[in-house]
């Protein structure tokens, strides 16, 4: 006896809404792995791993009957299903502490992972910057030139130059390989530096420009290579508390005052102001940020020991400006701001002065908020214990991680977006499921606040730095 | 002292010694040698007295001789980092939040890795069963006195209930049942309100123990939970042991 099993006709569509191919005619059982295969073969390409969502909505987890049922759609319709490639790699999620590095005399206040993950920097309330050797995981060069804490930390995208601020208003350059600092020290600021932003890869392979802001309402771009300032940018009129260089060639920069300003990088000149918060502006993150602090790096490309990049400054330049170009898409550059207003505004910075979206829903004001490295995803991490995912492209609210019992502080993505690790005031790191939404790992072992977090592109290795003055780094 | 202005009316129509000024500085002058012999001949209660208030006059003097002289070289005393250091997005923020004092005791507390149970007990005297527990007379002719009375502090706990009041022996009044503690860091003066989990321990007597008694120097487990405490182990503290120091009727 043959079983009448229900046919449904679906229309495979890409995020953007672009139908691919015909109508399909599937089978109600279907299981996402079938509906990979029939996507695969459409699209032609080599195979990659796909998400599907019915109507762009729910996701085939089991069969599409479930979907359907939950949904409540029409079965004589055409049914759109969107597909969305994720990353080819996986990354593993981090089990064990592997090393505990000290060496600093005061709290470690910010650590980074150079854009290929080969170096780790981190700067502490001792004014040391310290870098650290990861294979042996043992210490590797103590960098003082600072005179007071070291705020910030920030790789130049192609990982040969270090950048750190200080609360005495100064910025130093140094050099990974040897330890030394590069050209002197930039003054120019009156107060301290809050935020550091190189220019992007792919606008200058040379990596000569950064910017920095401050909390005396100023933000200069300074030129590394002649240890100058180039320009000023003014309009704040409190503490400028982020600044990012976007890929556009636009400046964003978010302050105190309640505002965001955009400002053309060329020539300093003031584009547009953002407003809608209703308290500090505390942080803020671009759509495109993973790809622009990696560079020319393809995280799917990582070895087990990773190695600097090579090639000429074309080349890098074309390899960074073609991973650019695939994760920023059609669409331009998204920017979401966190505040102290416990909400999130999603911004056009580019075109438009209204917001795309507010997202609320904390109860506490935020501290910092992430794009996944494929932008689909929002992560924001807030004082209220929780972090809650939003979706990348309208705001929407998705799900709340809870399982921390303090402030989160900060949070980092992998590079294959699937997890996510998050450091908080209660000295415990939690690494997240992003998919099933829930708490993947509990990583204790930090004796106090765990301050910064970073984790490595190639996938490796979480780094965590707190008050206990300890480097602990992580790994499978 | 005079009276009247004569003294100074005579200086008003006749002026003063020709030689006044140079007088009074030389006085001025023996003023030293005069002080320091009195204080060297004085005795007797006279020279406690004076002795004790010449000292603390020398004190203050030290003292502003001293901030004069910092005034004068002007040193850089703040080439030293301040401690306490804190992330950019902390910086305009408040200090350390209750929960982080508390959890610095904790880890002090671990360092020292003292007992378990180990706390500073004060020496208490024991209290007698008479000042505890007070006798209730029952029977017909209220001649019985098997049953007592608890006339402390008790705590009972959440899934309690009388025994049969014809065989009940020990009463709790429900008055004098409490349920939440106020504890305070000796240190840090800070003073929470916290549920209590249990009497641990009365250094009178067992019997109170059991009873649920709370009197001075009695351990007490107390719910730390909503402070949000972390062991380093990850596991998130809820249970405190505090002694009962004060306050106690």
């Amino acid at each position: 006896m043959s079983s009448d099993v229900e046919r449904l006709l679906i229309q495979f569509q890409d995020e953007a809404g672009e139908p691919l191919g015909s109508p399909f005619d599937v089978p109600l059982d279907i299981t996402p792995d079938k509906l990979q295969l029939v996507c695969n073969a459409l699209l032609q390409k080599e195979p990659v791993p796909l998400a599907f969502f019915v109507r762009g909505e729910a996701e085939v987890v089991e069969s599409l009957r479930v979907c359907v049922k939950a949904l409540g759609v029409e079965t004589e319709a055409v049914l759109p299903v969107v597909y969305q490639p994720q990353a080819v790699f996986r990354v593993r999620a981090v089990a064990r502490c592997t090393s505990s590095l000290q060496g600093h005399t005061e709290a470690v206040i910010s650590a980074a992972f150079s854009p290929t993950g080969k170096y780790l920097a981190s700067g502490s309330g001792d004014t040391t910057v310290r870098f650290w050797d990861l294979t042996t995981e043992t210490p590797q060069h103590t960098s003082r030139g600072h005179s007071h804490w070291v705020l910030t930390i920030s790789w130049s995208p192609d990982g040969r130059k270090l950048a750190s601020g200080c609360k005495n208003s100064q910025i130093c350059i140094w050099d990974p390989v040897t330890g030394q600092q590069m050209g002197k020290t930039l003054t120019g600021h009156t107060k301290w530096i809050t935020w550091i932003s190189w220019e992007p890869l792919h606008l200058n392979p040379e990596c000569r420009y950064l910017a920095s802001s401050s909390k005396d309402g100023a933000v200069r771009v300074w030129d590394v290579v002649l240890g100058r300032c180039e320009r000023i940018l003014t309009g704040h009129t409190q503490s400028v508390t982020c600044v990012k260089w976007g890929g556009d060639g636009l400046l964003y920069t978010s302050s105190q005052d309640r505002t965001i300003k955009v400002w053309r990088a060329k020539d300093g000149v003031q584009c547009r102001t953002l407003q809608g918060h209703a308290h500090w502006v505390n942080t803020l993150a671009l759509s495109t940020d993973y790809v622009l602090r990696t560079g020319a790096f393809e995280p799917a490309d990582a070895t087990i020991n990773p190695q600097d990049q090579t090639g000429t400054f074309e080349e890098l330049k074309e390899k960074a400006l073609q991973r650019y170009n695939k994760v920023r898409g059609e669409a331009p550059e998204r920017l979401v701001s966190g505040s102290d207003d416990f909400t999130l505004f999603l911004w056009n910075p580019a075109e438009d002065k209204k917001p795309l979206a507010r997202l609320t829903g904390h109860s506490a004001l935020i501290n910092e908020v992430l794009f996944s490295p494929d932008t689909r995803l929002l992560a924001s991490a807030s004082f209220d214990k929780s972090i809650k995912i939003w979706d990348g492209r309208t705001g929407k609210y998705l799900q709340s991680l809870r399982g921390h019992v303090a402030a989160v502080y900060q949070v980092a993505w992998s590079a294959d977006s699937r997890l996510m690790v998050s450091g908080s005031s209660d000295s415990t790191l939690k690494v997240w499921d992003i998919k099933t939404g829930k708490l993947h790992t509990d990583l204790p072992g930090h004796a106090d606040e765990v301050f910064a977090v970073d984790w490595s592109p190639d996938g490796q290795r979480v780094v965590s730095g707190g008050k206990d003055k300890c480097l602990r780094i992580w790994r499978r | 002292m005079p009276q009247n202005e004569h003294i100074e009316l005579h200086r008003k129509r006749h002026g003063q010694r020709l030689d006044h000024q140079e007088r009074k500085r030389k006085k001025e002058s023996r003023e030293a040698h005069e002080r320091s012999h009195k204080a060297r001949k004085m005795i007797g209660l006279k020279a406690k007295l004076y002795h004790k208030q010449r000292h603390s006059e020398k004190i203050q003097m030290k003292k502003t001789l001293k901030m004069h002289e910092q005034r004068k070289t002007k040193q850089k005393n703040d080439d030293k980092t301040p401690e306490g250091a804190v992330p950019a997005y902390l910086l305009d923020r408040e200090g350390q939040s209750r929960a982080k004092i508390l959890s610095n005791m904790i880890k002090q507390k671990r360092k020292e890795k003292a007992g378990k149970w180990e706390v500073p007990l004060p020496k208490v005297r024991a209290q007698g069963e008479t000042e505890v527990l007070k006798v209730i007379r029952t029977g017909k002719r209220q001649k019985k006195a098997w049953k007592r009375m608890v006339t402390k502090v008790c705590f009972v706990g959440d899934n309690f209930t009388r025994k049969p009041p014809k065989y009940e022996r020990f009463i709790r009044p429900m008055g004098l049942r409490f349920k939440k503690a106020h504890v305070t860091h000796p240190e840090l003066k800070a003073t929470f309100c916290l549920p209590i989990l249990g009497v641990k321990k009365n250094p009178s007597s067992p019997l109170y123990t059991t009873l649920g008694v709370i009197t001075k120097g009695t351990v007490v487990e107390v719910n730390v939970s909503e402070l949000g405490l972390v062991t380093q182990g990850g596991k998130v503290i809820w249970g405190e042991i505090s002694p009962i120091l004060s306050n106690v009727y």
